[in-house]
């Protein structure tokens, strides 16, 4: 079912951004956040909250600022006005992130094993070798995703979708927490997307929370619980369920 | 082997294989993060201004190196800065940089009366310009650089491979990036007297193309390129000796003739 853009923006309501899970405690909460490039504010006095466990689909037309967003979260980029918190456990750099695959070099010379294992660099401090513990991590991050065999293969021989699960990988290592992808199905084709949103649902079932930049509108991208739609500057956060059937 | 008895018994000859060689691991290991990141061009836009500010020292009566060496740094930041801005076109500014710095290098000397100047030696290097001092100087570099490699090759892997990362999970990226900056600017300012303005981007470039070649490890693609390096200087040397041919242009065919050949049995091979 193919969706276009919304045509009005609902307004955040505290429900619509913590109920799916009540149970749950929040993990990422952003304030009256204004997010700009130089004079062009591109997101304005936006309120949500991603709890514990959520699985989040942020989407909106190009240019509306979804990656801004994400960069936000990552602290990449300063906010104009409000403020972005965490929950008691997370830091910044213990969050996974899966970029772009446009910003990753397919050519890269690399072994799956090195990309996988930088993922944990965020833990290591001031240290200079990867310990045998985050040796260990990398190692469960590819079993997790079934890609343990790829281990010494080269990065730029893997097919589009193996790529993509080796740089999920990378992000599973970096984080226990929370995963945030920047429109991860791009350049895939139907079956490896399918293959690639049924190992986040896994990892969502096991615990993991996660949050989704995606392109596409149709029904099937909006695996998640949960959509942050952003129009005009304009962020709403509401349960998948009515999104959705605003557009039926 | 007469001739390599002969050829290392010169002391500028000495000299000039120990700061070659010296460089080449310099060269190498940075080109390797330039090179992958799409860089490449930064180290010839630096050669270039090294280029202008050894020919304003020596019009100006000062020590080229130690004019050259705040000029160069100095414009790396100047790249950098441009290189991470979206509304700039860093390979248009590099080119600007480049194409500035030889004018104004070759307008400087030809308008200085009474200073003779042999141009060909800034523009192609020269063995004979390389004194114990570099040599100590390249000795120093080297230390900070393969230290430098030990201490963050994961971090700088990290960088190289994927910025965007590196910056989520915490890593200083811009710290690397000033780092790099300045020993690159190093290697460009050392490494011409003996390579020349025009040549030496190419020790910084080739090492890396070539254990490309063969290598699809990271850290084995960065320990190639040192060998790689180390050996095409020294060859490039010894070859220069024996047919009396400028050493800049030598070790760029060397190396040149090294990548044509393992490219080929690449694609031969079909690796």
């Amino acid at each position: 079912m193919p969706l276009t853009s919304p045509k009005a923006i609902p307004k955040a309501t505290s429900e619509a951004a913590s109920a799916p899970r009540p149970t749950m405690s929040p993990l990422i909460t952003a304030k009256n956040l204004s997010l700009s490039y130089g004079q062009s504010k591109v997101i304005d006095s936006a309120d949500f909250v991603v709890n514990e466990q959520d699985f989040v689909c942020v989407v909106g037309a190009n240019g509306s600022g979804k990656s801004t967003l994400i960069k936000a979260i990552l602290g990449l980029l300063k906010p104009r006005t409000g403020k972005i918190s965490f929950g008691s456990n997370i830091k910044r750099n213990s969050i996974g992130f899966l970029p772009q695959d446009t910003k990753v070099d397919s050519n890269f010379p690399a072994t799956v094993f090195e990309i996988v294992l930088s993922g944990t660099l965020g833990y290591l401090g001031i240290k200079a070798f990867y310990r045998k513990k985050d040796k260990a991590k990398a190692e469960e991050a590819l079993k997790n995703l079934n890609i343990s065999k790829l281990k010494n293969t080269s990065f730029s021989n893997l097919s589009g979708g193996q790529k993509q699960k080796v740089l999920l990988a990378r992000a599973l290592a970096a984080t226990s927490k929370i995963l945030i992808l920047d429109e991860p199905s791009n350049n895939l084709d139907y079956k490896s997307r399918q293959e690639f949103y049924k190992a986040l649902k896994n990892l969502n079932q096991s615990g993991l929370t996660i949050v989704m930049i995606t392109h596409d509108l149709d029904a099937e991208d909006l695996i998640g619980n949960k959509i942050i739609s952003i129009k005009e500057s304009k962020v709403a956060c509401e349960i998948t369920t009515e999104y959705l059937r605003r557009y039926k | 082997m007469n001739w390599l008895f002969e050829m290392l018994s010169y002391s500028f000859m000495q000299r000039a294989l120990i700061a070659g060689i010296l460089i080449s691991i310099c060269a190498a290991l940075t080109g390797v993060s330039l090179v992958l990141r799409k860089n490449s061009m930064i180290g010839d836009g630096l050669s270039h201004t090294a280029f202008g500010a050894f020919a304003i020292a020596t019009v100006l009566n000062f020590t080229p190196i130690w004019f050259a060496i705040p000029v160069v740094i100095i414009a790396s930041f100047f790249v950098l800065k441009l290189s991470g801005n979206k509304k700039i076109n860093g390979d248009a500014a590099i080119a600007l940089l480049s194409a500035s710095s030889l004018a104004i290098g070759t307008m400087a000397i030809s308008l200085t009366k009474g200073v003779n100047i042999d141009l060909n030696s800034y523009l192609f290097g020269s063995v004979l310009s390389i004194g114990w001092s570099d040599v100590w100087l390249s000795l120093g570099l080297t230390a900070v650089v393969v230290l430098l490699y030990v201490f963050a090759h994961n971090r700088i892997f990290a960088i190289t491979f994927d910025e965007d990362f590196a910056k989520a999970i915490g890593i200083k990226t811009n710290v690397y990036d000033v780092i790099f900056a300045i020993i690159c600017s190093l290697v460009v300012v050392i490494g011409m007297r003996l390579l020349g303005a025009l040549l030496i981007s190419s020790l910084i470039i080739f090492p890396t193309l070539i254990a490309m070649q063969f290598s699809k490890s990271f850290g084995r693609v960065v320990v190639y390129a040192v060998l790689i390096s180390m050996i095409n200087f020294a060859l490039g040397l010894a070859v220069s000796y024996l047919i009396t041919s400028p050493t800049g242009a030598t070790v760029v065919i060397v190396n040149l003739i090294a990548l044509v050949i393992v490219y080929a049995l690449r694609k031969i091979i079909g690796k």
